[in-house]
């Protein structure tokens, strides 16, 4: 009976401040790119150039091979929205806590309102980012060149999608959590994500490296959660047609289960803090 | 449904004064070696507790450090009492910090959509309300430009417009409410008098017994954290004036 009270009561606070969240979603998006000269088209424009640049490095400077990955250039650019969203909506939902710190002194708001609505609004960027994917895709089958084979098995990438929303709404949780009252996190995590965009399997595939299939290394590149997600997306967008060999379902539940886990540690250490925030922020 | 508005019950409210400071290793660790590191503990407000009916109108009187601003704050949820509760029966407005959930870098229609969400307006209540709330705020001319831009006095317009938007159940307001210029002060001086006039639950906060004899009928006096009396506003102000003698 406490709990369904507890939980209605949780329900109608959500209800009320919906608004409040929608309209700090909205700005978050609105003020990214005003006073850009080219606006919300740098959503489109930044994940496009930027894997051009990867495929260009990658390719003809370090010269890799592009074994095993199919379409080198759809590979990278999955690999890179996918990771950029994790990267940069967990770093603003940490820092949202501390830069809203003026607010949360003077109005009462449910303060998850904060790094949720960072997560969400990075969420709906990405979304639009994926218009690249759809325009690359586009532009390798009609030009014949390296065509991807797309199957009904695309709607398969929703799964891999849901999945890193929640792990990044969880770990975005607990790092603003962290970094409110210890604020060298914030510096710590650029240095962790970098580290993870390379253990990652973004710019190579994971079957190329000089690495055996079942030695205990293998097994750690594997317990990345983004690894399976990320070859989950790549399965169900490259490799359609050959679906059953590259989409992992152990992965699947693997990196779901971190994801779960993330959220529920992410939001119980948040509210056993969240009334301190006040004192030090 | 009681007939209170707002109670108070046992309410205290602790802060560590060092702890506040300290926030990266190094200084932790030079505190530590010179044994620095036993925080103060600091009550800014000591089991403090009344109930406030519905349509009374309350002074809360004190010094300056007495808690009076904490205790606002505990009132309108934004601090969470270190020990007991505090329960409000319907729509609080606060105007302790008009403004506070402005953005500079969006545009004055913008922000009355924002900052309204902060307040916890519905959508379509801000909707109705936002030619009267530009109209009241006398910025018909400029709503469309960044905040940014706007004079302290424009910001403050527009944030007293938005939080008087709407009708409330418990008013907290603090001292001088000095917004604009003296004709719009004289605006929202009958707004808010309006608003007491329709059976509004009012929390004055202030130095001023004189305005407190005016405005409200109960009284209470915080000293360091305490609540040291309470009762009619008449004969609050009296033992006020004589603690300020005595001073």
């Amino acid at each position: 009976m406490k709990i369904a009270a507890a939980l209605k009561n949780h329900k109608n606070n959500f209800m009320k401040y919906r608004f409040l969240l929608m309209e700090l979603v909205r700005k978050n998006i609105k003020l990214q790119y005003r006073d850009s000269f080219l606006g919300m088209f740098w959503t489109f424009l930044q994940p496009l150039l930027m894997t051009l640049v990867l495929v260009f490095v990658f390719n003809n400077i370090f010269g890799r091979s592009s074994n095993g990955v199919g379409n080198y250039t759809i590979f990278l650019l999955i690999g890179r929205l996918l990771f950029d969203f994790y990267s940069t909506s967990t770093k603003r939902a940490m820092r949202s806590i501390r830069s809203n710190g003026a607010m949360i002194k003077k109005v009462y708001v449910p303060k998850y309102i904060y790094p949720l609505s960072q997560v969400l609004s990075t969420f709906i960027t990405f979304l639009i980012s994926l218009s690249v994917l759809i325009v690359m895709v586009g532009f390798f089958n009609i030009t014949n060149n390296n065509p991807i084979h797309l199957t009904w098995r695309v709607i398969y990438c929703v799964i891999p999608v849901f999945i890193l929303f929640v792990l990044s709404l969880g770990v975005g949780m607990f790092l603003a959590t962290v970094s409110v009252f210890f604020r060298d996190m914030e510096n710590i995590y650029d240095v962790i994500v970098t580290l993870l965009f390379y253990v990652t399997p973004i710019v190579y595939n994971i079957q190329s490296l000089k690495i055996a299939q079942n030695s205990a290394q293998m097994r750690i590149f594997k317990m990345n959660p983004l690894y399976g997600i990320i070859g989950m997306f790549r399965a169900a967008v490259i490799w359609g047609n050959d679906f059953t060999q590259y989409w992992d379902m152990n992965l699947m539940w693997y990196s779901a289960a971190c994801a779960v886990f993330a959220l529920g540690v992410g939001f119980a250490v948040f509210y056993k803090n969240q009334d301190k925030f006040i004192l030090h922020i | 449904m009681s007939n209170y508005a707002v109670e108070v019950n046992h309410v205290s409210m602790k802060f560590n004064i060092n702890k506040e400071g300290v926030d990266n290793a190094k200084e932790y660790f030079i505190r530590l070696l010179k044994h620095q590191l036993h925080f103060m503990e600091f009550w800014a407000l000591k089991d403090v507790s009344f109930k406030v009916e519905k349509g009374d109108r309350v002074g809360i009187l004190g010094f300056n450090g007495a808690g009076k601003s904490t205790l606002l704050k505990v009132i309108a949820g934004v601090l969470k009492p270190t020990q007991g509760s505090v329960r409000v029966e319907g729509v609080v407005a606060p105007m302790l910090e008009l403004g506070a959930g402005f953005d500079g870098n969006y545009s004055g229609r913008e922000n009355v959509f924002l900052y309204a969400a902060t307040m916890g307006f519905s959508r379509k209540f801000i909707e109705k309300k936002y030619d009267e709330i530009v109209e009241f705020a006398e910025l018909e001319d400029f709503i469309d430009a960044p905040l940014k831009g706007y004079s302290s006095g424009m910001r403050a317009r527009l944030g007293f417009a938005i939080a008087t938007a709407v009708k409330p159940d418990v008013l907290i307001l603090d001292e001088v409410l000095s917004v604009g210029d003296a004709a719009f002060r004289a605006k929202s001086q009958k707004r808010i008098e309006n608003m007491m006039g329709d059976g509004v639950t009012v929390l004055y906060v202030s130095h001023s017994t004189d305005k407190v004899e005016e405005i409200c009928n109960k009284a209470i006096i915080l000293d360091h954290g305490q609540m040291i009396a309470a009762g009619d506003s008449v004969e609050i102000s009296k033992i006020y004036q004589s603690m300020t003698l005595n001073k």
